[in-house]
């Protein structure tokens, strides 16, 4: 079939397909982040742009999307697909779209490769950006909050369109005719949204105003065609997020990995406002993206109910995702801390450390938090992960999930988890009653169980009317009313001063020079 | 070279005139714009790359994708601010149209002007409705958007199905232009 197409276009037309591949699984997901996106265009081309346009990557998905593609490249029977559900907060899930590039066998083999396939390719990605804001999906995802998130599921292989219900409605984003065949790109998305809008979302108020933070054993419950991953505490293959994935087709990144210690996503707009310290979920948290950290973790995502009593409508982003294939990454977000959290574990440093990464892991055991360090400058993203997690799904539907919960934030030091104390003074009463006054003589017999001692606050003189404290408190329980409060004698001393304002005011006029001057000097 | 003619429809509130024609000019322009073009000594030419932002619409339930360029933001939005303008002058009914054309300028030789040559032509047509109270408001606000989402994928099916044709139309077109 390729007979006659040369090995240097054949090789640049599978570079073409696969970083298209990649560039469609990032606009999909960039899309569903719940948040405008927004890029510059640039008049001179870096080398980095695929297809002549300005899409960021967030490495973690891309590092998602190879793992799905494995290495293999869309063709007939093997499509890559990118699923989009929804979780809600009590742990049902639904799928709203899945968006398919697939390649058929009707070749065009006229066509150039290096310009008109590649144009064609920028194109379709174009179409790509405008239809993904005009499903039913978007509008879902921009809503996102701590009542549901959006997740994200890239899988190789045959398009399963049984999870989006019955009557499902499909868009044709477009096609590219290539010497190798025709690639597709589609979307199928479900139209009936009923389980959405009777929902009744419960929440149980916090406990002690301990706000709990959740995370799940399980996110997914068991018909959920999603599947967890399992991380191995500990484990670091080194599989930091690359920020070039190949030397040689290098295409986007303008972002940096952090060392593998931290998982950190620099925020590109920063929205917090309250400095670090901040919260680092242990759990994996697929995409962060663009200006999520401090603000997704801040925000909402929680999983049970009374979750979080930060507002969240003024945060647009936080978003949830599954990755897809073998994640093991514990992408942890970093938030600003919001209000008074549950830190079970003690105050982390200021930045994120690896032994939190390492703890992420599933069954959760409680809270982590640790502090991360904020973000930087703008259009850096940093990620990394320190542990990789084991996948036992089949390889054909090895799929990762990352899910973020997020829920109140730590911005007290561990001792503070707790109600503050009793005052350490005690009440007149009790001090009249018990044995532990703060003032006062002590009888000084240690043996006894209690003491009696005779309370004489400061302000009663022996010499007037000796009383202690009880007598003093009930004798001026109820002192009389001022005289200037009353009535009568309120108005009358207004009347007076109404009448005597006609002279006061004739001699403030006299001193007018004397006042002027007077206003001078403090000039 | 023939010049393709495509025409779409939308009903509005008046409010929503200015909105709704820079989702649909905005999203015909997404398509048919390109980096800037550099050209170089060794007779080849490298393209700039483009940006997208979204735009949240105020009067619409509704969000699209442009370019990032702000010159081509106000040149349109100074169009379709003439355009309702004019609408709401005019006195039709609240019935009007307006044209995004592109076209391939040649240039002749003395003493003869430029020639202007049309390659595609986007007509919108629009019918404004007035609406009695506050919850037909709503009720338009949500079906101006669904009405919108049906647009912006009916262009692109236009532009997928003039596919190839239109890039081999543009390629000459730059070519031209180049060598001139």
């Amino acid at each position: 079939m390729d007979t006659d197409l040369s090995s240097q276009d054949r090789k640049d037309l599978d570079k073409f397909i696969k970083f298209f591949a990649l560039k469609t699984v990032q606009v999909i997901v960039q899309a569903r982040l719940g948040e405008k996106i927004c890029t510059r265009s640039s008049s001179s081309p870096t080398g980095s742009d695929w297809f002549n346009l300005a899409i960021k990557d967030i490495p973690e998905v891309t590092h998602e999307a190879k793992k799905a593609l494995a290495g293999q490249l869309p063709a007939v029977g093997r499509s890559m697909c990118v699923e989009i559900s929804l979780k809600t907060s009590e742990g049902d899930s639904m799928e709203l779209e899945i968006w398919c590039l697939e390649m058929n066998e009707k070749c065009d083999k006229e066509i150039k490769v290096s310009y008109t396939v590649y144009n064609r390719l920028s194109l379709l990605l174009k179409s790509l950006l405008a239809i993904t804001r005009v499903t039913p999906a978007y509008r879902l995802s921009r809503k996102q909050g701590h009542e549901y998130v959006i997740l994200y599921r890239i899988y190789f292989g045959e398009v399963q369109l049984s999870g989006l219900g019955e009557g499902f409605q499909t868009v044709r984003v477009g096609t590219v005719g290539t010497p190798v065949g025709t690639i597709t790109l589609s979307c199928a998305y479900r139209i009936n949204l009923a389980f959405m809008s009777t929902r009744q979302f419960e929440r149980t108020p916090p406990i002690m105003g301990i706000i709990i933070d959740h995370f799940v054993d399980r996110p997914y419950p068991s018909s959920s065609p999603m599947h967890p991953c399992n991380y191995r505490a500990g484990e670091d293959n080194g599989a930091v997020y690359p920020s070039v994935e190949d030397s040689q087709e290098v295409c986007t990144t303008s972002f940096s990995t952090s060392p593998p210690s931290q998982c950190v996503f620099t925020v590109t707009k920063a929205h917090f406002q309250t400095p670090p310290p901040v919260v680092t979920d242990t759990l994996k948290v697929p995409v962060m993206g663009l200006a999520f950290s401090h603000q997704l973790s801040s925000s909402r995502l929680s999983y049970q109910p009374a979750a979080l009593g930060v507002g969240s409508a003024d945060m647009g982003y936080p978003v949830l995702f599954a990755g897809g294939l073998n994640a093991a990454h514990p992408h942890q977000l970093i938030g600003p801390g919001k209000e008074g959290g549950v830190p079970p574990i003690p105050n982390q440093p200021a930045h994120g450390t690896q032994a939190d990464q390492e703890r992420m892991c599933t069954p959760l055991d409680g809270v982590h938090y640790s502090a991360a360090t904020p973000s930087s400058s703008e259009d850096t993203e940093t990620v990394s992960n320190s542990s990789e997690g084991k996948c036992g799904s089949p390889h054909d539907l090895l799929e990762t999930i990352f899910i973020r919960k997020v829920g109140a934030f730590v911005n007290k030091p561990i001792n503070q988890v707790n109600p503050p104390d009793s005052p350490e003074t005690e009440s007149p009463l009790q001090g009249s009653l018990h044995s532990e006054g703060s003032s006062g003589s002590s009888t000084g017999n240690t043996h006894d169980d209690f003491v009696m001692i005779d309370f004489k606050p400061a302000f009663s003189k022996d010499d007037i009317l000796p009383m202690d404290l009880g007598t003093f408190y009930r004798e001026f329980q109820n002192p009389p009313q001022l005289s200037s409060l009353s009535i009568d004698i309120g108005a009358q001393s207004m009347a007076e001063d109404l009448d005597s304002l006609p002279e006061k005011l004739a001699v403030h006029e006299k001193n007018v020079k004397e006042f002027d001057a007077f206003v001078e000097t403090l000039q | 070279m023939n010049c393709r003619a495509e025409v779409l429809e939308v009903s509005v509130e008046g409010r929503q005139v200015e909105e709704a024609m820079l989702a649909v000019l905005h999203t015909v322009l997404l398509h048919r714009s390109t980096g800037k073009f550099h050209y170089k000594k060794e007779g080849t030419y490298s393209i700039g790359t483009v940006g997208t932002q979204d735009v949240d619409c105020d009067f619409i339930d509704f969000a699209y994708v442009r370019v990032s360029s702000e010159e081509l933001d106000r040149a349109l939005r100074k169009a379709v601010g003439e355009f309702k303008d004019a609408l709401r002058n005019s006195g039709n009914d609240g019935m009007g149209q307006i044209s995004l054309e592109f076209y391939q300028k040649k240039k002749s030789r003395w003493p003869f002007p430029d020639e202007c040559i049309p390659w595609e032509l986007w007509t919108i047509k629009v019918n404004v409705v007035n609406l009695a109270n506050e919850q037909e408001r709503q009720i338009c606000r949500e079906k101006v958007g669904e009405k919108l989402c049906e647009k912006i994928i009916n262009i692109v099916e236009i532009t997928d199905s003039l596919g190839t044709s239109v890039t081999t139309t543009m390629r000459r077109l730059i070519k031209d232009t180049l060598a001139l």
